[in-house]
């Protein structure tokens, strides 16, 4: 656990870039820092690491605070990734994920098999390990980066705006990617972000600063978007917060009807589209074992009579949700919703289980948790991916 | 000249090694030793204080303003000068041509260290590096692209500057100028720039190969 009691930290010239910070991120769990520029949000990160030291307050990791160890010894226990990767590029890719072994002073032969080990890990091919960083794609560094940064097998982990210079679909497959990595890993990550829609789908707990450094609101995503704190927290979180809720409900209740007559389906059972007398018109699939409900509608908004189609793990259809059915779920979940409770009535985890590909719960049905990307059935999520937060 | 023609190759032949110290090989190879030893002592003083001012901000102006006046100071002025402290010898020449390659590489250097993009070195430091491990294993190397394309600057005009030497009589190839033109006999000032030249070149060309090697891991 990363305990934060009463940091700030204020530069010569009086700037205070955090002020007074009082927060717990806990062990095993992602704690996110998410806020505009100028926040604080990178700074309090680098006081973790003591990249930068505060000036008031203290800092303490499994109760231990962090200015009573040296920094080299503290840092090669934490792992940490930065934008743009901050990959050495003058080594190889394998002695790059090896730096920190080495550092330790691992022997070279098992620094190397841990670095395989982890190149496998995080997803890229064997092959990779020979080449240099700049005969990588974007994407792979950031991978790259997330490997060497778990070498030394630190408890905590601090990503600095890691996904943010790769593109939306990079970006998504990142994420997911990094779900799935700590659904096994269970490290305590202090993530950074300045995307809301990132804090969200990522965060066990966000914690939203304002600029000034000073701490907003820090709760659980779902929790964020029902009852932001102020003005500043609801503003930040943007439009469609109730929409964007519906990521947190899984869509395995919505009731589902046979497959009608009027939808065409190929050989194998996938849908080809609505049939009209114009011929074949557009539709929209969700899966029920993994989706959300915001997939589930969005498939529905996405066909003309407003009935979305059910699929497996293989895009098979398995019958389909009508609006009367989707009704009936969204009924329940605004009863639940706007009752009064001191607990939020939906548990947090809920998110997890329904993000796609991020499920640790449905992994036996899922056809295996590093699926790439384009198998996503639905644009459900991932459609306003670049949602306006600003 | 008349009617001689413009290479008399049989002078070559003549001249090429007679062990006396204006033979063509006597001349190349003092040549090659007043070139090269200033851009090595000049390399070896670059490095530290290369790394000292791009440590220390404030001093790198004052360092650059200093070599640049030095730069820019005639060479055959400073030979003058330097014959009072080191005669007639070839540190007559060597030490003036040093200053001349500290002046390419002291900021060839601060820009190598200066090239290193934020990202790496902060990751570097989050790795857990200490300063000395971090500027051996990390800055340097990266440095080396840098600091490669200043040393091959530097080579080059030294090797050419070297010449000038011989108007106090420590020239290398250059005594074939002034032995050429005192003699009106075009041979010698042949031989000596198509000599220069080619030294220049092969210089030039081991650097490049040297980069190849030292740096793979550079974009091609």
């Amino acid at each position: 656990m990363i305990t934060f009691e009463g940091v700030t930290k204020r530069y010569d010239d009086g700037t205070v870039a955090v002020d007074d910070l009082t927060l717990e991120a806990p062990t095993g769990a992602i704690t996110v820092f998410v806020g505009p520029s100028g926040c604080g949000k990178t700074t309090s990160l680098r006081m973790i690491n003591r990249m930068i030291d505060a000036t008031d307050g203290r800092i303490l990791l499994d109760g231990q605070d962090v200015r009573e160890i040296d920094p080299p010894t503290l840092r090669r226990g934490i792992g940490y990734v930065i934008q743009q990767a901050g990959l050495f590029p003058h080594r190889k890719i394998v002695d790059n994920v090896a730096t920190v072994p080495h550092l330790l002073g691992w022997d070279r032969k098992r620094a190397r098999a841990r670095a395989m080990e982890l190149l496998e890990r995080v997803g890229l091919d064997a092959e990779l390990a020979r080449r240099y960083p700049f005969q990588l794609s974007g994407g792979q560094q950031q991978r790259v980066g997330v490997a060497r940064a778990l070498a030394a097998d630190p408890p905590v982990l601090l990503m600095d705006e890691p996904f943010s210079a790769v593109d939306p679909v990079v970006r998504t497959s990142l994420q997911d990617e990094l779900l799935r990595l700590q659904s096994d890993l269970q490290k305590t990550i202090v993530f950074v972000t300045h995307d809301i829609d990132e804090a969200i789908k990522l965060g066990d707990t966000v914690a939203v600063m304002r600029v000034g450094g000073r701490l907003a609101q820090m709760a659980g995503p779902a929790t964020l978007l029902t009852e932001p704190a102020d003005d500043f927290v609801r503003e930040f979180l943007g439009r469609d917060r109730g929409i964007r809720r519906l990521s947190f409900i899984p869509a395995k209740d919505v009731r589902l009807a046979a497959v009608p007559a009027d939808l065409a389906l190929d050989a194998s059972g996938r849908p080809l589209g609505w049939r009209t007398e114009g011929g074949l018109l557009p539709y929209g699939t969700f899966n029920p074992e993994r989706d959300s409900l915001r997939a589930a509608l969005d498939a529905a908004l996405l066909a003309v009579n407003g009935t979305a189609v059910a699929v497996d793990e293989d895009d098979r259809v398995i019958g389909v949700a009508t609006r009367e059915a989707l009704d009936e779920v969204l009924g329940q979940y605004a009863a639940r919703h706007t009752a009064p409770a001191p607990e939020s009535p939906w548990p947090e985890e809920a998110h997890r289980t329904s993000t796609p590909r991020a499920a640790p719960g449905s992994a036996g049905e899922a056809p295996g948790p590093d699926e790439p990307a384009p198998t996503d059935p639905g644009p459900g999520d991932r459609s306003d991916g670049e949602g306006p937060h600003g | 000249m008349g009617d001689e023609p413009l290479v008399r190759w049989d002078w070559i032949w003549r001249n090429w090694d007679t062990g006396r110290p204006d033979s063509i090989l006597a001349l190349l190879e003092s040549h090659i030793v007043m070139a090269f030893l200033p851009v090595l002592f000049g390399l070896l003083l670059a490095v530290p204080l290369g790394l000292a001012s791009a440590r220390w901000r404030w001093l790198y102006q004052p360092t650059v303003s200093v070599m640049n006046v030095v730069y820019s100071l005639p060479s055959i002025a400073i030979f003058i000068v330097m014959l009072a402290i080191t005669g007639l010898g070839q540190a007559t020449v060597i030490v003036p041509l040093t200053f001349y390659s500290l002046a390419i590489l002291i900021p060839a250097v601060v820009d190598g260290l200066t090239s290193i993009p934020d990202h790496v070195r902060s990751s570097a430091v989050a790795m857990g590096f200490t300063p000395l491990r971090r500027l051996v294993r990390v800055e340097l190397p990266l440095a080396v692209p840098v600091v490669l394309a200043g040393l091959r600057v530097a080579t080059v005009s030294s090797i050419s500057l070297v010449s000038v030497g011989a108007l106090i009589g420590q020239g290398g190839l250059g005594y074939l100028f002034i032995d050429g033109w005192q003699r009106q006999f075009t041979t010698p000032i042949v031989v000596g720039i198509v000599a220069t030249v080619l030294l220049a070149v092969t210089a030039d060309g081991l650097l490049v190969l040297a980069q190849r090697l030292l740096t793979p891991w550079r974009r091609a």
